[in-house]
């Protein structure tokens, strides 16, 4: 506790202006950064994945199963984050058992249990059913036996019973397009709906989640396919990259005017919170919002991934340059829900003045923690194609 | 006939399955009830509100060593069920409000040669909402509106998620670094359901924290009511705050 004071009264000493004396401490800090970009990242990657199955889109299909595995291994992390921010962790199946129905953060534990369970692990399971009972044949030892245990003692591979199992993939992913629509545009709900807060409040934020979260997942699976690609010494197919790219440019371009009529939407409404808002912009958040969020993250990887797509570059360096602009993105979204989690809390309720956040390295919510929560989905994504391999070599059929 | 026989019968359970849920819910929870009135208090019987008279606030600080003491509250100076803030409004028009240790110990003169045009002390608490958009947010229902109009955590319940904290517009709430769980004013409960009033009513020099009952026809609150020009802090939340201040400045937020 002492160390707690003493961080307190170092932020209460680097206060501009006045704050309620309560508001010393900031409450919600990088882990719950953290868990809103994790979230999104599945509901990007699980969208991405239903343009193959559902809009037909045929030159995303070497990223569909890639997409769907990142999205479980995403998810998996998802809540974590979240139970070690809790001051009682221990307690937090109360959600599940006592739900209060009039909070909007009680649904989550229901929004989350039926996107993993009823989409993302049922649309797993009969995508790869038929290679999986072939995989239980095949394979020796634990393997074998994994292949039999996830197989759940079905054996059929008819072509009836592959053709059931398309349909029924093709009905879950219809089904799990309002259900990621859901998942992360209820995360902005959670935000977006705290009236106290005039930086959160806005009918725009579940929107605007769900924009950057489909700018982020297409990103992370374009990534993760060129990298995946060339770990294992084959060439990206190029018409799959450009196509990702191209979606990527578009929702870009969606997400940047979005934002930006939330903006003028609030400079224009002008109303009683504008002047400290202002303040926050142009000093706390100046580098985490003006430089990398909007001008490294969103309007940088516009201009790249136009010129690349639409320009007669060489193969090798448009893939390059959709790798950086992937890459940007992706720093550019983490830095947007930095904005909108942090930002939120570095000005009073009482609209005089400013407060700091100062990350620890090390504890609960230090910076080496959430690098931890960062890194784990892709150790548990490492497992999952290890156990599932995503590629079209590996298909059996 | 074994038809008829058998829509008899289950017409006559029908008929028994409401007879027995209004048997239950009259006799069952009646010896409850019973325990509870023993105690003398009866929380149905009552609604409490509090009424500010700024102009009589002289920022001393009392109150809130006094809330400190009462109910246990840490004495660094993040954590404060009730605190007093001073607003100063110069001749040119800026204000600048200050709350030095929640005024604890009260306020030192402001040391300035420019022009003050008015000055003044507003304490301030939780207001104890009538629409209160903690308890709207709490995830297991730990803070809840007691049937006396009081807003509760209940610590034992309370997963410490933190999400009242953001969601109240008067940074009245605060996590416990010993409970790890959201704290905030009770209108000192463990007092006003033995019929005395919150600390910070009792130690006031002025009176300028009035407690009471918002719907009895005699209180001194009722009486406040009557004779005052009261509001509330920021009205247009329509959070329907029971604390009520009389002579508030509109620079106050």
């Amino acid at each position: 506790m002492d160390e707690l004071f003493k961080q307190l009264a170092e932020s209460l000493s680097q206060v501009s202006g006045f704050i309620y004396p309560n508001e010393a401490e900031l409450h919600w800090a990088l882990l719950i950064v953290i868990y809103p970009y994790i979230t999104g990242l599945v509901a990007g990657a699980f969208i991405l994945a239903s343009l193959e199955k559902v809009f037909k889109v045929k030159e995303v299909e070497p990223t569909y199963r890639l997409a769907m595995l990142t999205a479980l291994a995403f998810l998996i992390v998802a809540p974590m984050p979240l139970l070690a921010h809790l001051g009682h962790p221990e307690r937090s199946f109360e959600i599940f058992l006592t739900p209060h129905f009039k909070s909007a953060m009680a649904m989550f534990g229901f929004v989350y249990a039926w996107y993993l369970m009823v989409v993302l692990l049922l649309e797993i399971w009969f995508e790869y059913r038929a290679d999986v009972v072939k995989w239980s044949e095949s394979q020796k030892g634990w393997r074998g036996l994994a292949y039999r245990l996830i197989s759940l003692g079905s054996s059929d591979i008819s072509p009836k019973a592959v053709a059931f199992d398309q349909k029924a993939v093709h009905t879950i992913t219809l089904i799990g397009i309002p259900s990621a629509f859901l998942l992360h545009g209820y995360v902005g709900f959670i935000f977006g709906s705290v009236k106290a807060n005039p930086w959160w409040s806005s009918v725009l934020m579940p929107i605007v989640f769900l924009c950057s979260a489909i700018v982020s997942g297409i990103a992370l699976v374009l990534l993760l396919y060129y990298f995946t690609t060339l770990v294992r010494r084959k060439t990206p197919e190029m018409s799959c990259l450009d196509k990702l790219a191209s979606f990527l440019l578009y929702a870009l371009i969606v997400d940047l005017s979005l934002e930006t009529l939330d903006f003028i939407h609030r400079l224009y409404e002008s109303e009683e919170s504008i002047k400290i808002l202002s303040e926050l912009i142009f000093s706390k958040l100046f580098l985490s919002l003006t430089i990398v969020q909007i001008l490294l993250g969103t309007i940088g990887p516009i201009l790249l991934l136009a010129i690349t797509r639409f320009s007669r570059l060489p193969e090798e360096l448009k893939r390059v340059g959709y790798f950086i602009a992937a890459l940007l993105v992706q720093v550019g979204i983490f830095s947007t829900r930095w904005n909108v989690v942090i930002g939120g809390q570095l000005f009073s309720k009482s609209l005089r003045g400013l407060t700091v956040y100062k990350m620890q390295l090390v504890g609960a919510e230090g910076l080496l923690t959430g690098i931890g929560f960062l890194i784990l989905p892709f150790l548990i994504l490492f497992l999952l194609v290890k156990l599932l391999p995503p590629w079209q070599e590996s298909r059996s059929s | 006939m074994a038809t008829t026989c058998e829509r008899r019968e289950f017409l006559l359970k029908l008929l028994q399955l409401p007879c027995s849920a209004v048997l239950l819910s009259v006799c069952g929870p009646l010896p409850l009830f019973a325990d509870e009135k023993k105690e003398g208090y009866d929380a149905g019987e009552h609604y409490y509100g509090m009424g500010i008279q700024v102009d009589k606030c002289i920022g001393c600080g009392r109150c809130a060593e006094a809330c400190k003491a009462e109910n246990d509250v840490l004495r660094q100076p993040y954590y404060f069920r009730t605190w007093v803030e001073r607003y100063v409004v110069y001749g040119d028009g800026e204000v600048t409000v200050d709350s030095p240790e929640g005024g604890i110990h009260g306020f030192s003169a402001a040391q300035s040669d420019r022009e003050v045009l008015r000055s003044f002390f507003v304490p301030k608490l939780c207001n104890h909402c009538d629409n209160p958009p903690c308890v709207q947010v709490c995830p297991v229902g730990a803070t809840f509106k007691s049937v006396d109009g009081v807003v509760l955590v209940d610590k034992d319940y309370c997963i410490g998620c933190r999400y009242c904290i953001q969601a109240c517009p008067y940074g009245a709430r605060y996590l416990d670094p010993r409970t790890k769980t959201a704290d905030k004013c009770t209108f000192c409960y463990h007092r006003i359901t033995k019929g005395l009033l919150p600390a910070c009513v009792e130690v006031c020099p002025t009176q300028a924290r009035v407690f009471g009952e918002l719907k009895a026809m005699s209180s001194p609150l009722r009486r406040l009511m009557r004779m005052s020009n009261l509001q509330v802090l920021k009205p247009y939340l329509n959070t329907e705050p029971k604390v009520l201040y009389s002579e508030l400045d509109r620079e106050v937020r």
